[in-house]
């Protein structure tokens, strides 16, 4: 069962499974008895199957296109983004467009090579759970969250960037 | 010039202290090399053949006296006594110990000085024309929208993790281009519209590197107000579909080839349309409330000096030839804008000492309203010096060394720091810039030369500049020898070019002679007015071709 941190750096397990892509030909494997998530464009291609279940979320891989979801995402209990790597920017884009341009309102969970030093930029752009690198010191989570107490810019988590806020 | 305000300084110190944080989980082996590795180059952090290197923000450029005391104190405290002024306006230091870097981040942190993204895979310092707001012919002045652009890019959380890093530079002036923009990766030329709006032309995927690029236009027109939703549509484009497979094909110049110039603009304006008016869209407020941090400083009403540097001229052939070169003209009556020449032979293009970081701060107090400039061709300007102290001023700084009056000519060289420091490099770069410079010793003949630009870079990263100079040297490496390679017709202006190869490299003992002959061509074949630059256009390459390798 993962450990997942929230937003304000608590800590709770549940048990949602990645599945996996299956290989050509195969076909995926959904255990009976747990929550999964499965990659986007397979629930899209089951969506009479999958549709308005909620033990079924989805998951985009960093190079995947999540307009692909445009006017489902608010079906879906929870929507993972795999960062492959952590060094891999494109999941910061991924998120920010699920949350400010398909509006999605439900839990959004950054899996795969996720680092203490990138939780910070992750909950800018609207992750609101994270599954922490197994080898990382989770406890730690909740500083590396909170270093600072503001931003520049407009992003997920708020619509006034500074100069707005200076403004008034 | 811009002070911060309680929110910078507030951001500006949980920087320091989560940095602290990594560099001591790092110490304590709790990340990985690899994962300290961007943590750190993104706060300007190299590892390079002698120690730790440490890139400073000058944020374009602009610095205050008290910022150059500190240097001054944290090079003799925790360096080895001298700096490096950078091709992007920055500053280096040396040999910092890894431990150090905390406490040297929160005494520059106390003059309101960083090293955020002054390296790694992010958007670095935005840089600029040095001339900006003392000139006669600009649009307008590009600081205010530098700093809008510094704001809008710190710890911005979507692109931390670029495909490569991201270089933007502003222009204003309408006939030079002092701040190379168009081989950035955003350059942005300040504009009027025919309705007489102020706005920007876009260039997108110029740089230098492994393939040098020239940036094509992908906006004509861009309102001001509209400045930043547009560099975030650009940069969302590049962060999604830049290449991240191979390390020399991510900077955003392929995508842009890749996908041609209008097909990128295209992706660029549909990817806008969705934010354009989104609360990150300026208003006329905010950039009025930054515009008053670039008033213009209490200038006296002044008359030009004309009479008094004219008989100052007359008796003093020292004090005419740098007032000539050094020297350029200001927007006020009275008042000139200074270059103090870091090229000083046999020291190191951009090598200060903390004693002459600190005779520089003197200067700016006395001289210029406390402000200083740095120049990417590693020089440093007073911008407000009046004109009826010029002749105290240089004879203060001739024995400072900064006094050099060799401004934009061959010996003006701009240079990496190749393989005295470089792990990266094929080749030294600075005994080569040295070599030329004692070989063009005789002012005179290098004031009959004209304006030529010689540029410097130990590798095919092209910190120097290479592909941009009127002549470009490149460090290269021959079955384990450094040889160097020199190609002709680069420029940096509005009329940017990349330079051509001129053919097989040459050993380094060869290299003054080896530009003695292509001088020779250029003067053989010059006609009254043409620069180097205009001559090699005119003859092609083939003359210079027939001398060297005759
Ligand atoms: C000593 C350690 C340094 C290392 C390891 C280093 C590394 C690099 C690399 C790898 C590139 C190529 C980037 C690319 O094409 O994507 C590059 C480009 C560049 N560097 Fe450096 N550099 C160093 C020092 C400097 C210094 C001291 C300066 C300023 C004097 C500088 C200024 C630049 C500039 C202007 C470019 C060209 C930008 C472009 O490609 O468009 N670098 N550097
Ligand atoms: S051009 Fe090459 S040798 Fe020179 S500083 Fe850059 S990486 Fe080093």
């Amino acid at each position: 069962m993962p450990n997942v941190i929230s937003r304000d750096g608590s800590i709770r397990q549940d048990n949602w499974t990645v599945i996996p892509r299956p290989a050509e030909g195969e076909s995926l494997d959904i255990p009976a008895d747990q929550p999964a998530l499965i990659p986007a464009d397979l629930w899209l291609a089951g969506y009479d199957h999958f549709s308005g279940r909620q033990d079924i979320g989805v998951w985009f891989d960093s190079h995947d296109e999540p307009e692909i979801l445009d006017g489902h995402v608010n079906e879906l209990p929870v929507i993972a983004v795999n960062f492959p790597k952590f060094s891999d920017g494109r999941g910061y884009s991924i998120g920010r467009l699920l949350r400010e341009r398909f509006g999605y309102v439900n839990e959004m969970r950054a899996i795969g090579d996720v680092l203490l030093d990138q939780l910070q930029f992750m909950k800018r752009c609207g992750f609101d759970a994270y599954v922490l690198r197994a080898d990382k010191d989770i406890t730690k989570a909740e500083k590396c969250l909170n270093f600072f107490s503001q931003g520049y810019q407009a992003a997920t988590d708020t619509d006034i960037p500074l100069f707005r806020r200076r403004a008034s | 010039m811009y002070v911060y305000d309680e929110h910078d300084r507030q951001m500006a110190a949980e920087r320091v202290a989560q940095f602290r944080d990594q560099t001591e989980r790092a110490l304590a082996g709790e990340l990985a090399e690899e994962e300290f590795l961007p943590l750190r180059l993104q706060n300007g952090l190299y590892v390079q053949r002698l120690a730790p290197m440490l890139r400073i923000c000058v944020p374009y450029g602009m610095m205050r006296s008290n910022q150059l005391r500190r240097l001054a104190r944290i090079t003799r405290d925790y360096d080895k006594g001298y700096a490096h002024f950078t091709t992007r306006q920055n500053v280096q230091l040396n040999w910092p110990a890894l431990e150090d870097v905390p406490d040297i981040l929160a005494e520059l942190a106390e003059v309101e000085m960083h090293a955020n993204q002054t390296s790694g895979n992010c958007i670095r310092n935005t840089t600029t024309d040095q001339f900006s707001g003392v000139q006669f012919d600009e649009i307008a002045d590009p600081r205010p929208y530098c700093e809008v652009i510094r704001q809008w890019s710190t710890f911005h959380p979507e692109f931390a993790f670029l495909p490569r890093k991201f270089k933007v530079a502003v222009n204003a002036s309408e006939h030079t281009d002092r701040a190379a923009i168009q081989v950035h990766d955003i350059g942005l030329q300040m504009v009027r519209n025919d309705a007489g709006e102020l706005g920007f032309r876009v260039h997108v995927g110029g740089g230098l590197g492994r393939t040098p690029m020239v940036g094509p236009v992908i906006r004509s027109f861009l309102p001001e107000l509209d400045l930043l939703t547009y560099l975030e549509a650009v940069l969302r484009v590049y962060n999604r579909y830049g290449r991240r497979d191979n390390k020399f094909k991510a900077r955003i110049k392929i995508l842009v080839k890749a996908l041609t110039p209008a097909g990128f603009a295209e992706k660029v304006e549909a990817e806008w349309q969705h934010i354009k008016d989104s609360p990150t869209k300026l208003t006329p407020e905010a950039i009025n409330r930054i515009k008053t941090y670039f008033t213009e400083p209490d200038y006296m009403a002044l008359e030009n000096a004309t009479d008094t540097l004219a008989s100052q001229r007359f008796e003093h052939r020292g004090f005419d030839q740098w007032l000539t070169h050094n020297v350029d003209t200001h927007k006020k009556p009275g008042y000139a804008i200074v270059t103090l020449t870091m090229k000083k032979t046999g020291t190191p293009p951009g090598d200060v000492s903390d004693r002459q970081l600190e005779q520089i701060a003197d200067l700016a107090d006395e001289f210029s309203f406390g402000e200083v400039r740095v120049t990417h061709q590693q020089n440093v300007v007073l911008a407000d010096v009046r004109q009826d102290r010029l002749f105290e001023l240089w004879q203060a700084i001739t024995p400072m060394d900064f006094g050099t009056a060799n401004l934009n000519t061959l010996t003006d060289v701009i240079c990496c720091p190749g393989g005295d420091y470089c792990a990266l490099a094929n080749a030294k770069s600075i005994p080569v810039a040295e070599a030329i410079q004692r070989q063009f010793d005789d002012l005179d003949y290098l004031y009959d030369l004209g304006n030529i630009d010689l540029n410097i870079s130990g590798c095919m990263n092209a910190c120097g500049h290479h592909h941009v100079g009127n002549i470009g040297v490149l460090g290269v490496d021959k079955k384990g020898e450094e040889f160097y390679q020199i190609s002709l017709g680069g420029s940096s202006q509005h009329d940017a070019s990349i330079g051509k190869i001129l053919g097989p490299s040459f050993a380094r003992d060869d290299m003054p002679s080896v530009v003695s002959k292509i001088i020779d061509v250029y003067v053989s074949k010059r006609t009254e007015e043409e620069t180097f630059l205009d001559t090699y256009r005119r003859v092609g390459i083939e003359p210079f071709k027939e001398r060297v390798y005759a």
